[in-house]
């Protein structure tokens, strides 16, 4: 950097700690305190240089990381001893048997995780491990279909009153019949499921015909509606207070203690989540999946090859809401008391955040977004009330930065692979 | 009769303020195409932008008028200084990408800007002092306008006429115009895309920074949390008019406050915030583009 460069630098740092100063003068420095219906405002004085100082250095690395970001695609990638042992892992991942060796050391991981770190942090992990089933789940509508939808925090109030309702009102019956309330989990998470995806059906009946953002503010009107429906109608679901007291599920018979309880539903969540992926990735190579990705890319040409629009947006509501039911079963399993609160319009904006800030369309994009989500959060609890202002701004930096996400979808390509000389045979590669 | 026009009063008051902050939603969205999240949250920081003001205004000494006209100044300034930073900052580098991580970057902004006034300021309901006169010659028809929604009203409509003028009459109304229709076309015809879309968050942030005096003014208490609810409502009602539309916007906003309060007044205030969902849900299903909004033609 020269000196003429050095000066502008300077300069721009300097004017925008002038902006962000004046800017922030008044909520930072001054502070309003209300005694006695008169309003008094103190002055922080102490807090001024801080602040300063701080949007000094600030706004200097904040342009030095943009022009960084700007040129990183630029330059030819330059080999260091770093790359070396990227590109080294990456081909090692490719032969088969050191793949199964680390998915392996994964599972084996995953299987002692409740052993090795205790309750504590298999709650975390399970609270974790719902999100990665919902964020799976509206991967398919906004990720596959493009259908924005905010509402689908409603789709897990499903699941979750489902076993709560099935609890208030047949558990009685099970246990006047000498029955294990243990079985209700399991009678639930399969009928949640089913509701769930009704329940997805019946929304998608009115919102066929709209796109984009009416799409997104109807979804938004819905879940919302849902969750005062829910509130209101206290003599059935319990209204603001909710259902407590919800069985945890029970092996074979066996109450467990609640630590073991917690294990036991964070081995089902791991079951769940694996089960997800497996379906979700035949969803995305089948033929309904390619529908889908066409139907985001084009609607009116994907109708003209003889894709059944209203069939498949019916057909992507109802996807993505079964592993939302599914995930408000476990959630009432493991939190054993639900209510309205748990299923606000935050929760559906979390989720889709999840898989944005994962990348869009990408499952390990949505599994990784939800899991920094959900658990960034739980091991920022030491920063007390900063958390959600650095959630905030990690977000804002991960986007701005990675705006395909973390983990963006690699989409397929298909390419001619020259077999031999005389003929080429069409080959996949993804 | 009487019970249904004070109610179609209130509503008619409710409306203009919703208008205030719709009007900044729709005039981004039909220049950036962008679902500003954060839209509500300058709004709350104009109503505490007056309050911390006008609080230290009147410490000083200042008489009501004086201390008024300095913390709505204050207030649209600071408003406006906040619209325009936080395009710069999160929403320009996302210009040209996928419109969903716009959308993720604004909803950071707003959980930012929630958190930054509840950790600077308080997380306690702040009683809002009324600035506002009493006008004597209402006096007549108290039981059916009070002042304060009379001073909305009329603040509002000579707002909505400046804005039209703005808009039809100006040049940088025609810029505004013409990126909305087509952002490359404009720039090839020399409109500087990127200080029409500044002032676009100019104009509406200062609009919220109205809208925030006013409706704390009318509700007579603020907090950090109230710039979410507003901003989803007033995101209702752009979307009931058509998302886009300025005159769309307040129609929407007016049909939104009456709504509200009739069904309040008649049927039940425990589903207050349901009529407006049920009735954005109705209009979306017989006009999926809203009232005003165009019914955009699919072209391949």
């Amino acid at each position: 950097m020269n000196r003429k460069n050095q000066k502008s630098e300077l300069i721009a740092s300097l004017v925008s700690t002038i902006w962000f100063v004046i800017l922030l003068f008044p909520f930072l420095v001054m502070k309003v305190n209300v005694t006695g219906g008169k309003a008094v405002v103190i002055f922080r004085w102490s807090y001024l240089p801080v602040i300063a100082i701080s949007i000094f250095v600030l706004s200097f690395l904040w342009r030095r990381a943009l022009e960084w970001n700007q040129h990183r695609g630029d330059k030819t990638p330059v080999r260091t001893p770093l790359s070396g042992i990227r590109d080294f892992i990456i081909t090692a991942l490719r032969r088969k048997p050191i793949k199964l060796g680390v998915m392996a050391l994964l599972l084996l991981i995953v299987l002692a995780y409740p052993y090795v770190l205790g309750m504590y942090h298999t709650n975390i992990m399970i609270t974790a491990l719902i999100y990665v089933m919902l964020a799976l789940g509206l991967n398919i509508v906004v990720g596959l279909g493009g259908l924005l939808n905010l509402g689908y925090a409603a789709f897990f109030a499903v699941g979750a009153y489902t076993y709560g309702l099935l609890w208030k009102y047949a558990g009685p019956a099970f246990i006047s019949a000498g029955i294990d309330t243990g079985w209700l989990f399991w009678i639930a998470l399969p009928s949640a499921g089913v509701i769930a995806v009704i329940f997805g059906i019946l929304l998608s009946l009115p919102v066929l015909r709209l796109r984009g953002d009416y799409l997104a503010i109807i979804t938004l009107a819905f879940g919302e509606m849902f969750r005062m429906v829910l509130q209101n109608s206290g003599p059935v679901t319990g209204g603001a207070t909710g259902i407590s007291l919800i069985p945890r599920p029970w092996l074979f018979g066996i109450r467990l203690p609640p630590r073991q309880a917690a294990t036991y539903i964070y081995y089902i969540a791991i079951i769940l989540v694996i089960f997800t992926i497996f379906v979700v990735r035949r969803i995305e190579d089948s033929r309904v999946g390619r529908a889908l990705e066409a139907m985001r890319e084009d609607e009116v040409a994907c109708e003209a090859m003889g894709v059944d629009l209203v069939r498949n947006k019916m057909a992507t509501f109802a996807l993505g809401a079964f592993w939302a039911g599914i995930a408000g079963v476990l959630l009432a399993a493991q939190t054993t008391y639900i209510n309205p609160d748990s299923f606000t319009l935050w929760e559906s904006i979390m989720v889709l955040m999840a898989i944005v800030i994962g990348g869009t369309g990408s499952i390990p994009g949505a599994i990784g977004g939800a899991l920094i989500l959900k658990l960034l959060p739980e091991y920022f609890r030491p920063l007390a009330q900063y958390r959600m202002l650095i959630y905030g701004i990690a977000m804002i930096i991960i986007i701005i930065f990675k705006p395909d996400g973390l983990i963006p979808r690699n989409r397929k390509r298909y390419t001619f692979v020259e077999k031999s000389a005389s003929d080429s045979v069409p080959g996949v590669q993804k | 009769m009487d019970y249904f026009i004070k109610l179609l009063l209130s509503g008619t008051a409710k409306g203009s303020i919703y208008a205030l902050i719709a009007l900044g939603y729709t005039m981004v969205y039909g220049i950036v195409k962008l679902i500003n999240f954060a839209h509500g949250e300058v709004y709350m920081i104009g109503g505490f932008t007056a309050l911390i003001v006008g609080g230290f205004l009147s410490t000083l000494g200042m008489s009501i008028p004086v201390v008024l006209l300095f913390s709505i100044l204050a207030s649209i300034i600071y408003s406006s200084a906040f619209g325009f930073t936080i395009e710069r900052l999160a929403y320009r580098p996302l210009r040209n990408k996928s419109r969903l991580s716009a959308l993720i970057s604004a909803i950071g902004i707003s959980m930012i800007l929630q958190n930054f006034i509840m950790l600077a300021q308080t997380e306690k309901y702040l009683p809002f002092p009324s600035y506002l006169p009493d006008l004597p010659f209402l006096q007549p028809v108290r039981e059916y306008i009070n002042s304060t929604q009379f001073i909305i009203l009329i603040t509002t409509s000579f707002i909505m006429i400046i804005l039209t003028i703005i808009i039809k009459f100006t040049r940088i109304g025609k810029a505004m115009r013409a990126t909305s229709q087509d952002k490359q076309m404009a720039q090839l015809v020399g409109v500087n895309i990127n200080q029409v879309i500044s002032v676009t968050f100019v104009i509406g942030s200062s609009l919220a920074a109205i809208g925030g005096v006013l409706i704390c003014s009318y509700m007579g208490q603020i907090n950090y949390y109230i710039g979410f609810v507003a901003g989803i409502k007033a995101f209702v009602a752009a979307v009931l008019g058509g998302i886009g539309s300025i005159p769309g916007a307040v129609l929407g906003s007016f049909i939104l406050g009456w709504t509200e309060s009739l069904g309040t007044g008649f049927i039940s205030s425990d589903y207050e915030d349901a009529y407006a969902f049920i009735i954005l849900i109705l209009i979306l299903i017989l006009k999926p583009d809203g009232i005003l909004g165009k019914n955009q033609k699919q072209k391949v």
